[in-house]
């Protein structure tokens, strides 16, 4: 309970002013599969969200921060899937014991998603026009044609579409992958959400593209005041944009802090082994260190702390391999998954 | 000899050297022949042990450039002078010394290895292919070359999709290096694997150039593995060199409007640094190839435009005063980072 005191305490210094949580995730689960075989793809994700505020996930390929959180929206296929236990209030609501019907209301509606490749997500014999006023018809089915043309043109315009009456009739293949991320902003924002989800958003894009989409999207932000979940692989984004970082391995939260915490007095082996290995734009790395092996198959989840197997720290420490560590708190606003988490240096280069 | 040949004889020869390379497609549309210029003049020069890094964003013609220098595509005009000898013409027969000394990795290791051959005939293909050893040698060189990459020899039998995305790559470094290059063209060889495999791979190409003196092209869009993996840096756009130089020059003072943006686009993985430092964020998109503006291409998303720059198209040259080439009118030192302020602090 303390744990997610400590976090409401952090979360008020980064959004002074609101004391409940607008999202609130417990202990979720979720499965591939059933019995014996089943895969756990994720296991025990708790976090608040509160409004206002930018929460990023990160982790690699397989972690589960995609699943955890696409699994709360209903957009994990069930079955193979299956929510294995948890809840997930939304404002109150336990959004996975809601219909697909009632989820369907939520989706696009008070909750906005942006997904990484935006070819995929947008239907490509669908002019953009009508794709954006499907999205605002569908949660506000009183409006004129008319009052919706112009509020679709209204969010292109917001989104720095050029020309967006030419735009509306045109089709995703007739514009560049950032102008098509901008697209799917603009639908994302179509019915002022109170929680934006993006999914790796410029992951596909190059890095002057991605600058202009992330100005974009920080601008939206600022005009709906909406929440957001930023999952991501890259360091940088996190550091630039989230208040407060999850870093997710193998289905599990290793370590949660705010975002200066995280980037320099890293808790868990994995975030410290990341941080101090990664490449950097302003001087080499003065010893290449990678972080041996490679994440596990979740299929064969290491015994104890799943991080062991690749762990510097756990070499002759026995407990690492019997025991699984539990998420604690280590310092205000900040919990690890590791044993010896109090042990682990500072990154010397504070600045790195 | 006479003294004007020895004056334009660079001290040591260079490895790989390539001059004013070319690329043309020819485009076909609305009854007009029109050509795309992929590669339109580049210049580059790569010494024994040395690493120089290709970066630019989609569609600037890096991998194009990769491409004509492994001759997989015959170049439209220029030269590709590999120790000494023009290779750019050269028919299939002649390549073979080349084809020996300069080997490729791809950036997708899951579509680069053929999924029916087991990693003992990936290994050996090359050699197979060039008669080189017994049998035996060639199966001990498998085992060793497995080795040196971090794979077990006892896996030797296993197949592609038995391996992970970062286990892959060490397959097509291995397979690389069986015929002992000088050189290896390395396009984008770590983007499609997760952050933690990225260093693993870094670091393995790190040693083996320590080992072996092997020369690396290493083409790539990501600004912070280049700065750690490279000596030399070029930058390109639409084709071109834009600028060029040691890659800790470059990236310490970006002189060219272009370079500037994109080191400024770059996230800094460092919350401390938010809002420290100025954001370029460019105008427009990058204008097709086909359809390249006059003069200066960058022109029409560049900040410090004049008219010169669209009645003159300026030259990459040497600048005295900024230390390394700049194709700008306008070359400046800006500092973009916000590293030379900090340093001071």
């Amino acid at each position: 309970m303390t744990l997610v005191d400590d976090r409401r305490a952090a979360a008020d210094r980064t959004s002074p002013g609101n004391d409940d949580p607008l999202l609130s995730v417990h202990d979720l689960a979720v499965d591939f599969g059933t019995g014996q075989s089943a895969l756990h793809a994720v296991t025990g994700v708790s976090f608040d969200l509160y409004p206002g505020e930018t929460l990023g996930i990160v982790g690699e390929s397989g972690s589960g921060k995609s699943v955890s959180v696409m699994s709360m929206l209903g957009l994990v296929p069930m079955p193979p899937a299956r929510i294995a236990g948890g809840q997930v209030l939304f404002e109150g609501r336990d959004l996975l014991t809601l219909s697909p019907q009632e989820l369907r209301k939520v989706r696009g509606g008070d909750i906005g998603m942006i997904f990484q490749d935006p070819m995929s997500s947008l239907n490509p014999v669908m002019s953009i026009g009508q794709q954006i006023a499907e999205a605002v018809k569908l949660h506000h089915p009183e409006m004129s044609r008319s009052a919706i043309r112009a509020r679709v043109i209204a969010l292109l315009d917001d989104v720095g579409i050029p020309d967006p009456e030419l735009c509306f009739q045109r089709y995703p293949h007739q514009y560049s992958g950032g102008m098509r991320q901008r697209v799917l902003i603009a639908m994302a924002m179509a019915n002022e959400p109170k929680l934006l989800i993006a999914d790796e958003p410029t992951t596909a894009l190059d890095v002057t593209v991605q600058a202009q989409v992330l100005r974009v999207l920080g601008e939206a932000q600022k005009r709906t005041q909406a929440a957001t979940i930023l999952i991501t692989h890259d360091l940088g984004l996190i550091a630039e944009l989230a208040d407060r970082v999850i870093v997710m391995y193998a289905g599990r939260v290793v370590e949660q802090a705010t975002v200066a915490e995280l980037f320099h007095r890293p808790k868990h082996p994995y975030t410290r082994g990341l941080l101090a290995s990664r490449p950097r734009l302003d001087r080499p790395i003065a010893e290449l260190k990678p972080i041996g092996g490679q994440p596990p198959s979740l299929a064969a989840i290491p015994s104890g702390c799943p991080f062991q197997p690749r762990c510097e720290f756990a070499h002759g420490r026995e407990q690492c391999s019997t025991e699984r560590p539990a998420l604690h708190i280590v310092a205000t606003g900040h919990a690890s998954a590791c044993h010896f988490a109090e042990q682990i240096e500072d990154l010397e280069d504070a600045r790195a | 000899m006479s003294t004007e040949a020895l004056v334009e004889t660079p001290s040591t020869e260079a490895l790989l050297d390539v001059t004013e390379l070319r690329k043309e497609f020819p485009s076909r549309g609305r009854g007009k022949t029109r050509s795309v210029k992929a590669v339109d003049g580049v210049s580059i020069r790569l010494d024994e042990g040395r690493t120089l890094g290709l970066v630019g964003e989609t569609g600037c013609g890096k991998s194009t450039t990769a491409r004509l220098i492994m001759r997989l595509m015959e170049p439209t005009s220029g030269q590709i002078r590999y120790k000494g000898t023009n290779v750019a013409h050269l028919g299939r027969r002649e390549l073979a010394e080349m084809r020996r000394g300069v080997q490729m990795v791809f950036q997708d290791p899951y579509s680069a290895l053929d999924p029916r051959m087991t990693v003992r005939q990936l290994i050996s293909e090359p050699m197979d292919i060039n008669h080189i050893g017994s049998r035996g040698e060639r199966q001990a060189r498998v085992a060793e070359l497995m080795e040196l990459v971090g794979l077990h020899p006892e896996h030797a039998d296993r197949f592609p999709h038995q391996f992970s995305g970062g286990q892959r790559q060490r397959i097509s470094i291995a397979r690389a290096l069986a015929m002992n290059p000088k050189v290896l063209v390395l396009d984008e060889p770590v983007s499609a694997l997760d952050v933690s495999l990225q260093v693993q791979i870094i670091a393995l190409l790190h040693k083996l150039q320590q080992q072996f003196g092997i020369s690396y092209l290493f083409i790539s869009h990501d600004l912070s593995v280049v700065r750690t993996v490279c000596d030399d840096v070029a930058v390109m756009y639409l084709g071109k060199i834009v600028e060029a130089g040691p890659v800790a020059e470059v990236f310490a003072k970006p002189s060219h409007p272009y370079t500037q943006a994109l080191l400024s686009s770059v996230p800094l993985a460092d919350p401390a640094l938010r809002g420290s430092r100025e954001r370029i964020i460019l105008t427009g998109d990058l204008p097709s190839p086909s359809n390249r503006p006059t003069g200066c291409s960058f022109r029409q998303r560049c900040r410090f435009a004049t008219e010169e720059c669209a009645a003159v198209e300026p030259a990459l040259s040497q600048d005295a005063t900024i230390g390394h080439a700049v194709a700008c009118h306008h070359a400046e030192v800006r500092d973009v980072l916000g590293v030379a302020s900090e340093d001071v602090a």
